[in-house]
């Protein structure tokens, strides 16, 4: 059976250049890089350059790039470590609804220890409105966090205006770079943003290695206590092998770039003109402004995993967009906040494209999806409309 | 303890919520990288450099010229001292 792997936001595979380059310090390389002879400076060299080439695909300088385990930890490492540094300048954090919620927890473990959080609203394509921004900033602001380009809508978010707004007001700004990172051009003095999330599995990389840019001379408080490790900034023994994969990915991508986005850009206007030909099934997140290898949808009268499911038994493989929907059975925080009504919220499905599809998958995809719905339109009991009521108007026109 | 005010640094080093051994290692990074007789100041909130510090100039020959205290975070002030002079 035709295998289609449309998860690409989920992971990636590794880039067989970056295996070769991580497999020495699995191997011979193992030495801790605090160690002082020459085993230890060789894992010490090798981290150096490979903060280098992360350094170079976002245009920062080598020190600013802190070694994470994940973009998570970035992503909690900027909202406490700039909480908990800037708390005697005030107490009031701003976020978007849109968030992943490794940014929407770490606001909330906040919330408890004292701090307020305002929630920025989006419109009905998930894009947060610089205005509302402004009106969100008050004299106790001290950080304000908005994602790059959310991972479950696609949606790239217009970071470099409201990094402007921050900047005048002397508000620390935080950009949830995970899903653009190495995937589109970012550069943070373009963007102006003082930290930026970032994972390597995102750009081909490996698991399990992350950073934070942390702009020079932004005073931030570690999330893990322990040894020098990054400058103290960071506790623990480096994945080593890991980050030297962040390294040689970030260097690739950077290469590969333009030649990566047109190949993805060329598969999603496949795939989303196909797909929207389906009755009852809409975009979600912005048409244009999107992340290059990303189709999001919600169809109507369907439930989402079920979906995922039939898919995966033709080879297609695919995901609801959050955990919320995929686990829990709850609808996404991050679609309601586009105003997508609950019901039509459960039937999100998110594909994300990469370097191995092509345009016969999506061709394959194209002939499978309308089947797949069909047969689960025919079992549900909603599947030719909700039936009386005024459900049946709440349509989502947004995207 | 050697208190001062107003005391004009050549470099600044922040480190403030690094802990132990930052304070140290940052110092001798940053010293090196002086001439005789330029003043680093160091920004910690780590209470071991109230002692860690001056002891380390006493046993390298830097002059420690005092510390101010900042509303959350101290402010040590050193003078390198080059030993071949």
């Amino acid at each position: 059976m035709r295998r289609c792997y449309f998860d690409h936001v989920a992971t990636n595979p590794l880039h067989p250049e970056v295996l070769d380059a991580m497999m020495p310090y699995f191997k011979d390389n193992f030495g801790n890089p605090l160690s002082v002879y020459d085993l230890g400076t060789m894992a010490r060299d090798a981290i150096e350059k490979a903060r280098q080439q992360v350094a170079d695909l976002i245009n920062a300088k080598q020190p600013s790039v802190v070694f994470t385990s994940s973009g998570a930890e970035a992503n909690n490492f900027a909202l406490r470590g700039i909480a908990f540094a800037m708390q005697n300048k005030g107490k009031h954090v701003i976020v978007s609804k849109v968030e992943h919620h490794s940014v929407l927890n770490s606001a909330r473990v906040l919330e408890k220890n004292g701090f307020v959080v305002t929630y920025l609203p989006v419109d009905n394509k998930g894009v947060v409105d610089p205005d509302t921004v402004k009106k969100s900033i008050n004299k106790e602001t001290i950080l304000i966090s908005v994602t790059h380009a959310s991972s479950e809508i696609g949606s790239i978010e217009p970071i470099r205006e409201i990094a402007q707004i921050a900047k005048e007001q002397g508000i620390v700004m935080h950009a949830d770079g995970v899903a653009t990172s190495g995937n589109i051009p970012v550069d943070v003095k373009e963007l102006g943003v003082d930290l930026l999330s970032m994972a390597a599995h995102q750009f081909y990389g490996p698991k399990g290695a992350g950073a934070l840019y942390v702009r020079e001379g932004l005073r931030i408080a570690p999330l893990i206590y322990g040894g020098i490790q990054e400058g103290g900034r960071r506790a623990g023994t480096e994945n080593v092998p890991a980050i030297v994969g962040m390294g040689k990915a970030a260097e690739i991508a950077a290469q590969e770039m333009p030649a990566r986005m047109e190949h993805c850009r060329q598969l999603r206007e496949g795939l989303i003109g196909g797909a929207l030909k389906e009755p009852n099934v809409y975009l979600t997140g912005h048409r244009e402004v999107r992340l290059p290898h990303h189709a999001s949808f919600v169809v109507e009268f369907i439930e989402g995993e079920a979906m995922l499911l039939m898919l995966s038994m033709k080879g297609i493989l695919s995901a609801s967009g959050s955990a919320c929907s995929s686990r829990a059975l709850k609808s996404s925080p991050v679609l309601l906040s586009l105003g997508i009504p609950a019901a039509l919220a459960q039937g999100s499905i998110v594909f994300s494209l990469g370097m191995d599809n092509s345009m016969e998958d999506i061709n394959y995809f194209l002939e499978e999806f309308p089947q797949v719905v069909k047969k689960l339109r025919d079992m549900s009991p909603f599947g030719k409309g909700w039936g009386a009521g005024s459900q049946g108007e709440q349509c989502y026109t947004g995207g | 303890m050697k208190f001062v005010h107003g005391v004009k640094a050549d470099i600044t080093a922040d480190i403030v919520y690094m802990m132990c051994p930052m304070h140290l290692l940052k110092l001798e990074e940053m010293i090196k990288g002086l001439d005789h007789g330029q003043v680093l100041e160091i920004l910690t909130d780590y209470d071991g450099a109230l002692e860690d510090i001056p002891q380390w100039c006493e046993r390298t020959g830097n002059e420690f010229i005092g510390l101010d205290e900042d509303e959350d975070y101290y402010r040590f002030y050193i003078k390198k001292q080059q030993k071949d002079r």
